[in-house]
């Protein structure tokens, strides 16, 4: 044990010997509580932490626009990319499920049902993918301030909104082209948008604590991201595969499970409000109960924010240590 | 004159004081993973299936139970070789990094400053600044009036504020780091080495915060191998030895001591 040697300490070098019994003896860690100093490790409770977040909302918000416009700053299109790339995905992905295979069988007006498909699946895929790597991305600025971290997450998903208002303007010009009539249907369109944000927060949110901690999931990521894009419906009709007589139908139990995946749940929402022709199309062949598909959305949208950010919340003390 | 009393681990406190920090018989141990094996996919899988750690993941023992008291307005400079813990310290009272027994008891939120340069090293010095005090909690009618003053501080040369921060020199990288966390009162402020790398300007400048900050009834603690420095700037020095506190006490005394003892 080494002795340290207390050179000039302001309070003199003479021992307490009349000091107040209740003290006398105390541990630091009894002087530390006592003088109100707490665990400089600890993480806040849940209701002080949320203050703190809502508290950085500017923050949030400004990360969100200063990530966004330096996301394309290398390439010479720029900004141009935020709405080449999902039309660029939605035209490789016309030219082979809908050219090459044709999956578009039957299906009224199959452009405005795959774009929307691609750009609303593609919300929810970024905000996985980039969720994961908020944390990692930001660990020079986690080690240098102190700000409650869920607000790295939850920046992600306001790029990733910001992202899809810009697409959205492409969304629905294709629409509008392909003979949508105005209706108060389209209104709905805002709910369903907001439902999938919440989704995507809390999705997010989960995916920023397991990728802290676990590197090697971005690896992965990219495959999961693959088949959950295929079971969801995206470039084809979900319902039309689970007709009488096919493949799928013949296991009740998978349909109904398909039925439950959020992102299928939002797809379908999305959907049946923007394309009259595509929900005619449906109630015709297919009819669906499509309350249960809004209370389903409803939930999952519930239970993801609320579970994600308490999953985040818990592991706030141990982001960006090393 | 305020009397002083005993604790174990050799602590004097002073009743007359309030403390901001208190660090009770500190210990860390953190894990160095190396580049060990044989790096190839091979080897990698292979130790999956064995269940191995990581290679060449050796513990470090790194604070050896350290124990202090530190008063609100004190500025303390923590002086030692290269290795022997200072860093560490100052990470663990940021609460940075977890104590692998004791603890490190502090009243707010204590910031730390290091020397890695940039804070988002693609965006501009300009966006660095406001989100920087955002991130800080300020608001953003605070933020627009201390902007002008951090840009003066960090005295950055013409025009450098609108470049992206992964341009900047690492003084300048720095020094706009110090000057966006010094624009916020701050409980407890951990400055390692952000400093050294400032010219005799930004020195006298930034000394002439650091007083401030002490006034508002923060601490200040400083990490830095130039002793004038510590001697210029604290009214307290600790001096770690291999994770262990060597002496406490009067900057003159410490650092002629660590002179004498280093050999400088």
């Amino acid at each position: 044990m080494s002795h340290p040697e207390r050179l000039g300490s302001p309070g003199g070098e003479s021992v307490g010997t009349i000091a107040e019994p209740p003290h006398v003896n105390e541990k630091l860690a009894d002087y530390a509580a006592r003088h109100g100093l707490r665990q400089s490790a600890a993480r806040p409770p849940l209701g002080k932490y949320l203050q703190s977040v809502w508290a950085r909302r500017n923050f949030i918000w400004a990360f969100a626009s200063a990530k966004n416009i330096s996301l394309y700053s290398d390439s010479r299109l720029g900004q141009v990319w935020q709405v080449l790339t999902p039309l660029l995905n939605a035209a490789v992905y016309y030219l082979i499920f809908g050219l090459l295979l044709g999956l578009s069988r039957g299906l009224p007006d199959f452009i405005p049902f795959l774009v929307t498909g691609v750009f609303l699946f593609g919300f929810t895929q970024r905000s996985v993918t980039s969720g994961a790597k908020s944390v990692g991305d930001n660990l020079s600025l986690i080690r240098a301030l102190h700000f409650p971290r869920a607000t790295l997450p939850l920046a992600i998903a306001v790029v990733e909104l910001q992202q899809l208002l810009l697409s959205l303007g492409v969304l629905f010009a294709i629409v509008f082209a392909y003979g949508e009539p105005l209706s108060l249907y389209l209104l709905l369109f805002v709910p369903v948008v907001m439902l999938q944000l919440m989704f995507n927060v809390g999705i997010s949110m989960v995916m920023a604590r397991i990728g802290a901690f676990n590197r090697d999931i971005t690896q992965l990521l990219p495959f999961v991201m693959r088949t959950w894009l295929y079971a969801s419906g995206v470039i084809f009709s979900l319902p039309s595969l689970m007709e009488k007589g096919s493949k799928l139908s013949q296991y009740p139990l998978l349909g109904e499970l398909l039925q439950l995946n959020p992102a299928y749940v939002y797809l379908e929402l999305s959907r049946h409000v923007l394309l009259s022709d595509y929900r005619e199309y449906i109630e015709r062949k297919y009819p669906m109960d499509v309350g249960q598909l809004w209370l389903t959305a409803g939930i999952w949208s519930v239970v993801m924010l609320v579970g994600g950010f308490l999953y985040f919340y818990k592991a706030e003390e141990r982001y960006g240590r090393g | 004159m305020a009397e002083t009393k005993v604790r174990g681990n050799n602590v004097e406190i002073d009743p007359s004081r309030e403390p901001i920090v208190v660090v009770d018989d500190l210990h860390i141990v953190y894990r160095v993973y190396g580049a060990g094996g044989k790096g190839n996919a091979a080897s990698a899988f292979a130790r999956v299936v064995r269940r191995q750690h990581r290679p060449s993941m050796t513990e470090v023992h790194a604070i050896k139970g350290l124990s202090f008291v530190v008063y609100r307005g004190e500025a303390v400079g923590i002086i030692g070789t290269n290795g022997s813990g200072k860093s560490t310290l100052l990470k663990a009272i940021a609460g940075l990094l977890p104590p692998h027994s004791g603890g490190v008891y502090t009243d707010g939120q204590p910031s730390l400053l290091g020397v890695n340069a940039a804070l988002m090293k693609d965006l501009t010095g300009e966006r660095n600044i406001v989100l920087g005090c955002l991130a800080m909690g300020m608001s953003p009618a605070d933020t627009k009036s201390r902007y002008q003053q951090i840009v003066d501080f960090a005295g950055l040369k013409e025009g450098f504020i609108q470049y992206p921060m992964r341009t900047y020199s690492s003084g300048m990288g720095a020094r706009l780091r110090f000057a966006i966390a010094a624009a916020k009162t701050h409980d407890v402020l951990l400055i390692d080495e952000a400093l050294a790398t400032g010219d005799a300007k930004f020195r006298t400048k930034s000394k002439r915060r650091i007083d401030e900050l002490r006034k508002e009834a923060g601490a200040v603690f400083l990490v830095a191998h130039q002793l004038d420095t510590i001697k210029e700037m604290c009214d307290r020095v600790i001096w770690i030895d291999d994770g262990r506190m060597h002496m406490d006490g009067d900057p003159e005394e410490v650092v002629a001591a660590y002179v004498e003892a280093t050999g400088k």
